[in-house]
């Protein structure tokens, strides 16, 4: 079904306006197919994302979402296309340029991705890793005391500071969601990529920690780009939404110009 | 309970599958061979039970001879066994620290390159195919009869066992925390020993652990090429036909070997 939901357009220019002013990521003409035949992944996607926004990426399974994001960060090479994130063109940077690049954007998975058998405060100490303090900043027993601090007052925002020395194995899993958004605070983003970041999750973790999670970067300033199968959650906590269909973009549009039914027909 | 009647005959599109599926002409060929080889084997090694029983009678002599152990050696026997243990616990130590960077080149996924990888892997694979006993005779020859030489040996040997088995436990690794780790901006090193190590760190502790108890049975068997510890004791016992101080020292090395794995057994039984 193409573009039954078009937007407004004074919102939809608004929100553009909002995201050209000072793009965090820009992405023109991306394409991506995996392997010689079947259909492409991407498809000439254009994406671009303001200082401070909210966005969220929408779209049935297999939409391409989650490479779009990988893409950005050049987790996944694309097949073609340019990509500029935080001012710095993607394509051609050297190993080490990239690193200290992807060090300024946090990425929330869909599964926390801790390492289970570390501490939590280990594991938030791991957002650091690309500051060069050296490895045995890496660890909580061996890491310098501003850099345990810093870890901790992270770990407090997310309501874990008790749960410090605690392995990640023994946590919940909404507990170790929030330790995983304490690794991205700990990294001071400018930008925080999240991949269906409570989809693991019961409904009120997901909630909860949704919640906390966009307060904690809309207090700060940092923008955000998501996934979520959640409507309610990318109309509530974005600015803008993005909608893809078999790797094309199908629907840009401010999230306030937008309600659930409408959202809904992109996963007719 | 109702019985279901009979399917009628024609009614199914497909019968029962066969209960073996039918070997592919190679794969016979290949089985028809190794078992013929199997039998060549068990005549060339000219396996006998006839033989057996006809040698029983000896077997009873030699330990009617070695019962009961004589015990006048014993002081020397232990500080012998003691050797023994502490060139295993330090060949395994020491083969354990080199077996892990080995192991990390060796690994697909962490490898600086294939070559590398490939070249770390073959290393490795040398380690490990030649027998302990080739490297005690080696390492005799560099730094003489003795302990260190067979503490060099478990050492090398230790470093072809642990390095094939750290670098898979690592490549078995989840991978999340790697990505995780990889698009916040962490380096090779720091996924290695931020996501990499601690997660399969059971996994090398209890191969350590293995590790440990073939040292143990190693090292008294390197003794006999005059690479120290009690080995040499034994053979010494052995060639002058003094069974009842070979029996002490055979049990004492059962003590120790029995020890060490009870001891590792239940240090892997905590860790799983």
């Amino acid at each position: 079904m193409a573009l039954a939901l078009a937007l407004p357009r004074e919102t939809a220019a608004a929100a553009e306006t909002a995201a050209a002013a000072e793009p965090v990521l820009r992405a023109r003409g991306l394409h991506k197919r995996f392997g010689v035949e079947g259909p492409p992944v991407l498809d000439d996607v254009d994406l671009q994302l303001g200082r401070g926004e909210a966005l969220a990426l929408l779209g049935a399974n297999g939409a391409g979402k989650s490479t779009l994001l990988r893409c950005c960060l050049r987790l996944v090479e694309p097949d073609q296309g340019r990509i500029e994130l935080l001012g710095e063109p993607l394509t051609g940077l050297s190993r080490g340029r990239l690193r200290r690049l992807r060090a300024r954007v946090g990425f929330v998975f869909q599964r926390h991705n801790l390492v289970p058998r570390l501490s939590a405060l280990s594991n938030v100490l791991h957002g650091a890793q690309a500051r060069g303090d050296g490895p045995l900043a890496w660890y909580a027993p061996t890491a310098p005391r501003r850099l345990r601090e810093e870890a901790l007052a992270c770990l407090e925002r997310v309501g874990l500071a008790r749960f410090a020395g605690q392995r990640a194995a023994s946590l919940s899993g909404g507990q170790s969601q929030r330790v995983a958004i304490a690794r991205a605070l700990m990294q001071r983003p400018e930008l925080v990529v999240a991949d269906e970041p409570v989809a693991s999750l019961d409904p009120a973790a997901g909630e909860e920690v949704m919640a906390l999670f966009v307060r904690l970067l809309r207090e700060e300033g940092i923008s955000l780009l998501f996934t979520s199968h959640n409507l309610r959650h990318a109309l509530d906590h974005s600015d803008r939404l993005v909608a893809l269909r078999a790797g094309r973009v199908e629907l840009e549009a401010a999230s306030a110009d937008q309600d659930i039914e409408r959202l809904r027909a992109l996963y007719d | 309970m109702t019985e279901m009647p009979p399917a009628p005959a024609g009614s199914r599109p497909h019968g029962l599958p066969p209960r073996f599926d039918r070997p592919h002409p190679l794969a016979f060929l290949g089985w028809v061979l190794a078992l013929a080889f199997l039998v060549a084997a068990v005549q060339g090694t000219g396996f006998s039970l006839g033989r057996l029983a006809d040698g029983l009678p000896a077997i009873g002599r030699m330990l009617d001879r070695m019962f009961p152990p004589n015990l006048e050696r014993l002081p020397a026997i232990g500080k012998a066994l003691l050797v023994t243990f502490q060139m295993a616990v330090v060949g395994t130590v020491l083969g354990v620290i080199l077996a892990l960077p080995l192991a990390v080149l060796a690994a697909r996924g962490l490898s600086p390159h294939p070559l590398v990888r490939h070249a770390a892997r073959s290393l490795i694979a040398f380690f490990r195919t030649v027998p302990d006993l080739i490297w005690a005779l080696f390492f005799v020859i560099a730094v003489g009869l003795g302990p260190f030489a067979g503490t060099l040996a478990i050492m090398i040997d230790t470093i072809g066992f642990c390095g094939r088995f750290f670098a898979e436990a690592m490549e078995e690794q989840e991978k999340g925390p790697q990505e995780a780790l990889t698009a916040i901006g962490a380096s090779r090193t720091g996924l290695v020993f931020s996501a990499v190590i601690p997660a399969a760190l059971p996994s090398f502790t209890a191969t350590s652990l293995f590790s440990l108890e073939k040292a143990t049975r190693s090292s008294v068997i390197l003794g006999l090429v005059g690479a120290g510890g009690i080995g040499i004791e034994l053979k010494v016992a052995m060639d002058l036909f003094a069974y009842d101080l070979a029996a002490t020292i055979i049990l004492a090395i059962f003590v120790l070997v029995l020890l060490v794995e009870q001891a590792s057994g239940a240090l892997r039984r905590r860790l799983m």
